[in-house]
């Protein structure tokens, strides 16, 4: 079947660019016109797209694409070059770093969004080609708390172990941290029929819909996850046959509930017993119920154990492993899934495999033709990586494909510093980001229209990317940049095929019998219409439930964790009275290098906004509509004073896809989470002052 | 002394303080032994959550706290009988010694029993069918079907008595003041408690306190007879101070400490229910003041400057059936708010300076109780709109609101201005509007929101 169909056909069957719901669309037309409808029959969308999906093609178009490699001059400014003039030079600068300071000054930073191809292509690319073992992503600021938990868990991590159109016949979903009205509006489609308990510091969209909205102090959902399982506990509504049958760790998991009774909660977390109380019991109650996090309960320095603390409650009221029932989180980014099992982690091959594990190098190097010493072992995680550019034995060279950390990161503004350190800064990217403004070298690639490739979705299902366009003239795809330098390099040029499918054909191979194993899933198969999901060993029709026998450690069972509330690193005091939490408006995508560049959706949401409750900012002096500077330890940013009544009043909210002083993560704290390295993006200890 | 973080520890008392600061020690960097002593014979365990095992819900297995890190000497059923300072040594009922370079009192408090004649017997114990209500064993063998009456008026007594009606037993609530919690709470605030109370079937005799008891009946000094085939005793709790007292160390009503939690021996301790900290007001019983003080200490043993400060008291009741808290005191207060709702037994008095929490009572009102607490303890500013925050419902606001107010669609962005001009350029269904403006295309919600518009739009239309 060939999926570039004609003008009047019914288009080409794609999936929007942006977030990992992978809404199904049908593109149409030619560069300058194209047009996208969402694709009725796709189940995740069922015919809905956002504001997002449906201005997509505007990026295809926008006015300062880049379409010509850039590199920085004697003058300090970015001038166009021709392709080989910048790989050369690329390739030469990174053999000279290397020889004078080993591989690992060499550095890959990837990106949640990248294909499946391109991920596990930039993982070979690292690893063979620079030798490196410093290679992470920005998935480590999305996903990583959640990954851990679950592996710790349930043995292995998909987002959601069940397909999302299950959620229609929940009869109760609790949201932890999840604000999907704005982030990924269509999956709302999915939630209309149960009641909704949405835990969020703010009164969000999706809160205003849930039939129970518990409102806690920004970093204490740890402590609110301990407090309904002490109450599901001592209200008899624990599962006791699947806790004996399914699971293990429950009594060491309830010795530190225990602690937790419900006044205790309330007082830390600012919830109401009785809603504490509500929310166990509706859930307890409901014959078919869901936990799901979002990034609100995952992106703290406790994120991993805060994610532990829900499956905890998930798996004392029977919930995952079971038809109708179930614990997931909802991934954010587009290839968020396929980016973190392909092998672009600090810690991981091809097929959610261990970078440590001897078997797992044993495969993977044999399929690559090298011995498994060659092999890197883990390097630094996202922000360790980039705080360690200009250290001794820190990067001098960084790759940045798909990601743009001078927003996205945390403490922005040191991480900006630490990028100007840089021997060598080379971005690939489609457009200018803030990151490609910085780089010594710039490289104008493909994207999604433009491009062939898989993605793997929310729930594990593996998509098909398809082409409508060529790319603009001077541009080169993701794939053929990395072949080029990667035989500038040294390396086979057949190692590094170009073709997507051809790389596909090479990562079924390499996840072949790893915990994410896309064996069985091929091109064909997926252009036939087949619905797969991952595991999906060779000769398998993949697996859309996960765990309804057994779990993935070896003895089947699920995990308790004995997890403990802790406070953030930083909690408001003198000088700093208010907390502030980070997030997303329906509008922008990450950091908004696409999104912003779409005039309707910088109309929608033009500029930063800091949202007060009216009496926080009456007693800041501070007017709605009015600039203001909202000013951590770390730094400041700027950001118009919205008055939100509902808020709570020691709390604001920034969003964080503004750039240069309207950044969000010039404010944000760096501590890590010590299992999962995420940053503590969504709680840092602020005051809010007039702009001057 | 020795290097601060490797001192040789000793810790007298095994409750909930003692477990958290043995737990918190390494945590602090403290490297030295720890040895604790505890007179139970079962590990540490949950004592808020002794209510539970009262109404069945758990076993007292349930209740333990994680054991304590590896490495800690843990003698269980081993009571410190004497502490021999001038040589560091606590002696224990197993007959060894223990050396310590730090010793941490942390005996807790007993029941406090009071002198009731029918209560204790010749022998001084307490007669049978009557016990107090502190520890797991306390809690053993209250299987029988019997009524219980409840003697007190504090919050242990009330939690025990809606435990007790939980598990289906008969209660009555002796208290000789004129309600429940008169201590704490004034009298429109009593009569709502009394009010619920007596709704959940807890029989009420206040104001009267019980003379004699025989068959399984207390006679009260009215001369009523009130079933009680158990009696628990809930007045009030005493620090064990004994052992403190006998080493010479100042005990007033708990042993005396500074804010290091010190007693006048730099090497003596005490932290938790015996202790008795500046200030005045006597111990500072409770969990939370306890584990407080536990972080202060562990801090301090493992080499740190802390410092033990009391933060405001705040008594929140424990029972699933009411929300009730009173916190600080009205002293000073230049502003008060009362909230009264006879009907729903719903009741708030608060006392304001400098618009913030100087002291409050607050029943039935779970989301406001939820929000004092923590305006009180982070001495923020209470919102301008009280009722809202009594109501716990978003307040009320003024001031001018943004155009963004008119979007009906968010996931497309699309406002009621828009959907009018598509009625206009001829768009006459939700999915004419749909198709024109994309509204209702993301996550489906305004779907009815549209279709008001649309009718609205047709009505006007027909007007014409």
């Amino acid at each position: 079947m060939d999926p570039r169909l004609t003008a009047s056909s019914p288009g080409t069957a794609t999936h929007c660019p942006y977030c990992a719901l992978q809404c199904g669309t049908r593109l149409s037309g030619v560069r300058g016109a194209v047009e996208v409808r969402p694709d009725p029959d796709f189940p995740v969308n069922r015919g809905g797209l956002c504001q997002k999906g449906w201005t997509a093609p505007d990026v295809l178009g926008v006015p300062d694409r880049l379409a010509t490699p850039l590199v920085r001059g004697a003058d300090g400014r970015l001038a166009a070059a021709g392709w080989d003039e910048a790989l050369d030079l690329v390739a030469r600068r990174l053999r000279e770093i290397r020889a004078a300071h080993g591989p690992d000054a060499l550095a890959v930073f990837g990106g949640g969004g990248l294909t499946n191809e391109k991920a596990y292509t930039l993982g070979k690319f690292a690893r063979l080609a620079l030798g490196t073992s410093q290679i992470d992503y920005n998935g480590r600021f999305c996903m990583a708390s959640a990954a851990a938990a679950q592996i710790a868990a349930f043995g292995v991590d998909r987002g959601l172990p069940f397909p999302v159109t299950d959620l229609g016949g929940a009869d109760v979903v609790l949201l932890a941290g999840a604000n999907p009205a704005e982030t990924m509006p269509p999956l709302l489609r999915h939630l209309d029929r149960p009641d909704l308990i949405v835990a969020d510091p703010r009164r969000t969209r999706t809160a205003e819909r849930a039939a129970l909205h518990l409102q806690p102090t920004p970093g204490t959902d740890l402590a609110l996850a301990l407090g309904l399982l002490h109450i599901a506990v001592t209200e008899g509504l624990v599962d006791k046959a699947y806790v004996d049958e399914r699971t293990t760790g429950f009594d060491a998991a309830w010795a530190r509930a225990v602690a937790w009774w419900p006044e205790r909660v309330e007082a830390v977390t600012g919830v109401a017993v009785s809603e504490l109380r509500a929310a166990v019991r509706m859930l307890a109650g409901a014959e078919r119920a869901y936990v799901l996090t979002g990034r609100g309960a995952e992106q703290h320095s406790k994120g991993t154990d805060t994610v532990a603390a829900f499956i905890n409650l998930a798996l004392a009221l029977g919930l995952p492993g079971r038809a109708g029932r179930g614990f997931g989180t909802l991934t954010g980014q587009g290839n968020g899934q396929g980016g973190r099992e392909m092998g672009q982690k600090a810690d991981q091959l091809p097929g959610y495999r261990l970078l440590t594990d001897p078997a797992a190098r044993e495969h993977v190097s044999r399929l690559w033709g090298v011995p498994p010493d060659r092999l890197p072992g883990p390097g630094r995680s996202a922000y360790e990586l980039l705080d360690a550019i200009g250290e001794a034995g820190g990067p001098r060279a960084l790759l940045v494909v798909g990601s743009n950390p001078v927003v996205s990161a945390p403490a922005a503004g040191r991480v900006t510093e630490r990028l100007g350190r840089l021997d060598l800064l080379v971005v690939a990217d489609f457009v200018p980001s803030e990151t490609a403004r910085l780089a010594d070298v710039v490289l104008p690639v493909a994207q999604w229209a433009e491009e062939e490739g898989t993605l793997t979705n929310l729930e594990g299902r593996v998509l098909r990317r398809r082409r409508l366009l060529d790319p603009p003239p001077g541009v080169r795809g993701d794939l053929e940049v990395l072949h080029a330098l990667a035989v500038r390099l040294g390396e086979p040029a057949e190692r590094y095929p170009c073709a997507p499918r051809e790389v596909f054909a090479e990562l079924r191979e390499a996840t072949r019998g790893g915990p994410a194993d896309y064996s069985g899933i091929s091109y064909e198969r997926l252009d036939a219409g087949a619905e797969l999901y991952w595991p999906c060993p060779e000769g398998s029709t993949g697996t859309p439930r996960m765990f309804l026998d057994r779990f993935a450690h070896p003895d089947g069972r699920a995990r308790f964790a004995p997890v403990e509330h802790r406070d953030p690193a930083e909690t408001p005091g003198p000088g700093f009275p208010l907390y502030a939490t980070t997030g997303r408006v329906l509008a922008h995508y990450q950091s908004g290098a696409q999104t912003r560049r779409v005039a309707r959706l910088a109309e929608a949401a033009p500029e930063p906004f800091v949202e007060m409750h009216p009496d926080t900012a009456a007693r800041a002096g501070l007017a709605d509509g009015q600039w203001a500077l909202v000013r951590s330890a770390r730094g400041a940013m700027r950001a118009r004073v919205r008055c939100e009544p509902s808020l709570r009043t020691d709390t604001v909210f920034v969003p964080f896809h503004f750039p240069g002083a309207g950044r969000a993560n010039l404010i944000t704290h760096p501590a890590l989470d010590p299992r999962s390295r995420m940053p503590e993006f969504k709680v840092c200890a602020v005051r809010v002052e007039a702009a001057p | 002394m020795s290097t601060p973080g490797t001192e040789r520890i000793v810790v007298v008392g095994y409750g909930p303080a003692a477990h958290r600061l043995v737990e918190r020690l390494g945590r602090h960097g403290h490297r030295g032994e720890v040895t604790v002593l505890g007179d139970e014979p079962a590990g540490a365990y949950s004592r808020p959550l002794l209510t539970s095992v009262l109404d069945g819900t758990l076993t007292p297995g349930a209740l333990a706290l994680p054991a304590p890190p590896e490495g800690t000497h843990l003698r269980l059923g081993v009571t410190a009988t004497a502490v021999d300072r001038h040589r560091r040594l606590v002696r224990g009922s197993d007959g060894r010694a223990y050396p310590y370079d730090r010793l941490v009192l942390a005996t807790g408090a007993a029941p406090l029993v009071p002198d009731l004649p029918w209560a204790r017997g010749a022998d001084g114990r307490l007669t049978p069918g009557v016990r107090t209500l502190r520890t797991l064993a306390h809690c053993a063998d209250l299987g029988s079907g019997d009524p219980v009456a409840v003697v007190g008026g504090g919050p242990l007594a009330v939690e025990a008595a809606l435990a007790l009606r939980r598990r289906g037993r008969d209660v009555t609530l002796v208290h000789r003041g004129r309600y429940p919690l008169d201590r704490h709470l004034d009298a429109r605030a009593g009569e709502s408690l009394s009010a619920r109370l007596r709704a959940l079937d807890v029989a009420l005799c206040t104001g009267r306190t019980a003379e004699a008891r025989t068959g399984g009946k207390l006679r009260l000094d009215d001369g009523r007879w009130v079933a009680a085939g158990e009696v628990l005793l809930c007045t009030g709790v005493a620090p064990r101070t004994a052992l403190a007292r006998a080493a010479g160390l100042a005990v007033r009503t708990g042993v005396v400490v500074d804010d290091k939690l010190r007693t006048a021996d730099p090497r003596v301790h005490a932290l938790g229910d015996c202790a008795e900290p500046p200030g005045g007001t006597g111990p500072h019983f409770g969990h939370t003041a306890a584990w407080e003080q536990a972080e202060a200490l562990a801090g301090l043993l493992a080499g740190g400057r802390d410092r033990y400060t009391a933060a405001g008291p705040v008594v929140r009741l424990k029972a699933p059936e009411m929300d009730l808290v009173w916190l600080g005191a009205p002293d000073g207060a230049e502003e008060t708010v009362v909230f009264a709702d006879a009907a729903r037994r719903r009741y708030a008095r608060l006392w304001l300076r400098d618009g913030r929490v100087r002291g409050a009572v607050l029943l039935g009102l779970g989301r406001a109780i939820a929000a004092v607490v923590r305006l009180y303890r982070r001495g923020e500013p209470v919102p301008a709109d009280r009722l809202a925050l009594l109501l716990g419902s978003p307040v009320e606001y003024a001031g001018e609101r943004r155009p963004a107010d008119a979007v009906v669609c968010h996931c497309a962005h699309v406002t009621g201005a828009d959907l009018a001009a598509a009625w206009r350029a001829g768009a006459r269904t939700v999915a004419g509007l749909a198709a024109a403006t994309r509204a209702t295309t993301g996550c489906g919600g305004c779907v009815g929101e549209v279709r008001g518009w649309c009718a609205a739009y047709a009505r006007g239309t027909e007007a014409r």
